[in-house]
């Protein structure tokens, strides 16, 4: 079977007209940025749609990628719904492709040459920042077509910029809310650490009119740590229920670099997640996590790839699916040890909590070892709720539907507990709570 | 006052629903009263106690069980928590990942009415109470429930949940088992707070020595499935001193 024809002809509102619009919008940006767009525009029209034949697209339902129809939207919503609070250091806030809130970031910081703004300003004021990191390593793991309709269309995303030495406790938050119909989305967020610094972005992707509004987003990520620096960023999705989504993380971790990124997948339709982790440096470490609420017939499909490059580097990915109703779930990973990367320790888990006989869990570890001298290991498991567990809830009073949720928050604790942010930790469980209200 | 009646019982296992295992078992409690039901292993005491509860293991094959007149069997295990049954667990389940305080907190808020939000403060001052009542650390309430625990600590953690919920109905599987004498002392202090008016109490044991801590109203003696003897205090003491074969023996004099 073949996959849908489409050409860019069929992606009416995403055409030629509509990208000439677009980029004569923003003419005021570097010339560089708009031969970029024009370039992934052509790149976007050239690449096939997935097909069958795709290793990377394996198990996942081509039939749902149809990307026809979607425009940009044109106006904020006037109702943006709001993340759950918790302290943090700086925040912005798109509805649609508008900012429409952000807080400055602290004098002190800024004193320092902490840069958090919006792409289109970084690109302004920061272009060659954006510039020197704007997928300069893309993540290639199959979603390149949809990588390159994101540059094409991008405009709504933030640039963090942390130089050497400075430490921010607090999160940076960015929260993109997409409202409308057969409206699309196309985040582009970069985060650079410098050598030693610390930081932690949380980032947002949430619909904000009816349930069922039918919506595309296609996100990318360019997370970089400078030699020692400490980089968390969590990415936290809540589409609507019929969202097509796809979200590509490119992870850099250069000497004794730590990164440690948690994706929330809630919302959506049909949402494929990329990340891929390259370990540039001796002593880099990458610690990739996922947890996954998927419930009626949504689909998951995370592919990951842990890149070790350098010797004495890292790695250890962990992904949780709970899987309800007869959603489905696709995991594979690979990791790749390259010929230098000696000492490598690289450790790959995916595990799925199966609450229902209807659903679908995938799984497909992999492993591509060039080096003689190293440690790594895959394993996923699949395992239904303990029946004496939930018996022991019920028995207190505890209805189904709220035994399933503390079932699954308890899941998905060792997950939570790695982000060592309490604050954080609440907030990201009130928004798994949310899934489970009957 | 509340009662409990258990009513020609007869209780399987769901996958053997033809062989079963209480066989036609009849008792009434009220609240305010201990009931002791002691006999041998494998009698089918924790499996009335279980299947009242409603374990999904178990099929009640005939009889009723009545709270306040009204049938449970039709009722969900969390229905009849909610209606005023607790089952203290002779093998408490490990929870890893659910904290006691957010487990509790999720058990009492069961009880609140719909769109009733738990009241924080009010609900800690109650658990630290309790625990203080019961000598448990306060630092408990962040560990996740039952995982690590020591038996002492296990079965004191089911008598907080039991002094948290306040039920009218307490069914206590074996509660003494695996418990040194201290931890034994500290569980029936918390017992014997909460017994009386309100609560009515179902102990089931196996040793007499729990019954020197709480001391029951009546005894009953469980074998083969029923009860085949009733009396006061000093039935207890009368099987510890002959044994279960007393019963076995008068037992089998009787249907001769």
């Amino acid at each position: 079977m073949s996959a849908p024809a489409l050409s860019s002809d069929a992606v009416i509102g995403l055409d030629s007209a509509r990208f000439a619009q677009h980029l004569s919008q923003r003419a005021y940006l570097p010339a560089w940025w708009l031969e970029a767009k024009k370039a992934a525009f052509n790149q976007f029209n050239a690449l096939p749609m997935p097909s069958r034949t795709d290793e990377t697209w394996r198990f996942s339902n081509l039939k749902g990628i149809d990307i026809s129809g979607f425009t940009l939207p044109e106006d904020p919503a006037t109702q943006i719904p709001n993340h759950t609070r918790f302290p943090q250091t700086a925040e912005i806030v798109f509805s649609n492709r508008q900012v429409v809130g952000r807080s400055t970031v602290p004098a002190e910081l800024a004193a320092k040459g902490v840069i958090f703004a919006p792409l289109d300003e970084a690109l302004k004021t920061h272009g060659d920042i954006v510039k020197q990191y704007f997928q300069k390593h893309p993540a290639s793991l199959g979603s390149e077509k949809f990588v390159a309709l994101n540059t094409a269309f991008t405009s709504s995303g933030a640039l963090l910029y942390v130089p050497a030495d400075v430490e921010v406790a607090l999160p940076f938050v960015v929260q993109h809310t997409l409202t409308g119909e057969n409206v699309a989305a196309f985040p582009h967020t970069i985060v650079v650490l410098g050598p030693r610094a610390k930081a932690t972005l949380v980032e947002f992707f949430i619909s904000g009119g009816a349930a069922n509004e039918r919506q595309l987003a296609a996100g990318v990520n360019d997370l970089h740590a400078a030699e020692g620096a400490q980089l968390t960023y969590v990415g936290a999705q809540h589409w609507s229920a019929n969202t097509l989504a796809f979200q590509v993380n490119s992870i850099v971790a250069e000497r004794d670099a730590r990164v440690l990124s948690l994706n929330l997948h809630l919302g959506g339709r049909q949402c494929r997640h990329e990340s891929n982790s390259r370990l540039l440096g001796p002593g880099a470490h990458s610690e990739m996590l996922a947890l996954t609420v998927a419930t009626g017939a949504q689909e998951f499909d995370q592919r990951t790839l842990q890149t070790h490059v350098a010797p004495h580097t890292t790695s250890n990915l962990l992904y949780k699916n709970a899987l309800l109703d007869t959603a489905k779930t696709i995991f594979s990973g690979l990791i790749i040890v390259e010929p230098d990367a000696q000492k490598t320790d690289a450790y790959q888990k995916n595990r799925n909590l199966m609450l229902s006989d209807t659903a679908e869990a995938h799984s497909l570890p992999g492993l591509e070892i060039q080096a003689n001298d190293v440690k790594c290991s895959h394993g996923s498991t699949s395992a239904r709720i303990d029946a004496e567990q939930e018996f022991y809830l019920r028995a207190r009073g505890i209805n189904p539907v709220e035994t399933r949720r503390l079932l699954v928050a308890a899941f998905f604790e060792e997950v939570l507990e790695k982000l060592e942010n309490e604050d954080l930790h609440v907030a990201l469980t009130g928004l798994i709570a949310s899934q489970f209200k009957r | 006052m509340s009662s409990l009646e258990i009513r020609s019982l007869y209780v399987a296992l769901a996958a053997t629903p033809d062989k079963p295992i209480v066989k036609g078992l009849d008792l009434t409690i009220k609240t305010g009263e201990v009931h002791a039901i002691m006999g041998p292993n494998g009698t089918g005491k924790s499996t009335l106690s279980k299947a009242i509860a409603g374990h999904p293991d178990y099929v009640i094959t005939s009889g009723d069980v009545l709270l306040d007149g009204k049938s449970i069997l039709e009722m969900e295990p969390d229905e009849r928590a909610r209606a005023g049954l607790f089952l203290a667990f002779q093998y408490p389940s490990e929870i890893p990942g659910v904290s006691i305080a957010n487990f509790l907190r999720a058990a009492v808020q069961a009880r609140l009415a719909e769109g009733e939000e738990l009241d924080a403060t009010a609900y800690y001052k109650r658990l630290y109470s309790k625990m203080d009542l019961l000598k448990i650390d306060r630092k408990f309430t962040s560990r996740s429930v039952n995982e690590g625990f020591s038996g002492g600590e296990k079965k004191r953690c089911e008598i907080l949940q039991m002094a948290m919920l306040e039920p009218k109905f307490s069914l206590m599987d074996e509660t003494d088992s695996g418990l040194d004498i201290d931890a034994l002392r500290i569980v029936a202090e918390g017992v014997n707070t909460l017994k009386g008016g309100e609560l009515g109490v179902l102990l089931i044991t196996h040793y007499q020595r729990l019954l020197n801590y709480i001391v029951p109203d009546f005894v009953h003696v469980m074998y083969d499935g029923r009860i085949v003897k009733s009396g006061d205090k000093s039935l207890a003491l009368e099987l510890e001193a002959k044994g279960y074969d007393w019963v076995k023996t008068e037992l089998a004099a009787a249907t001769a």
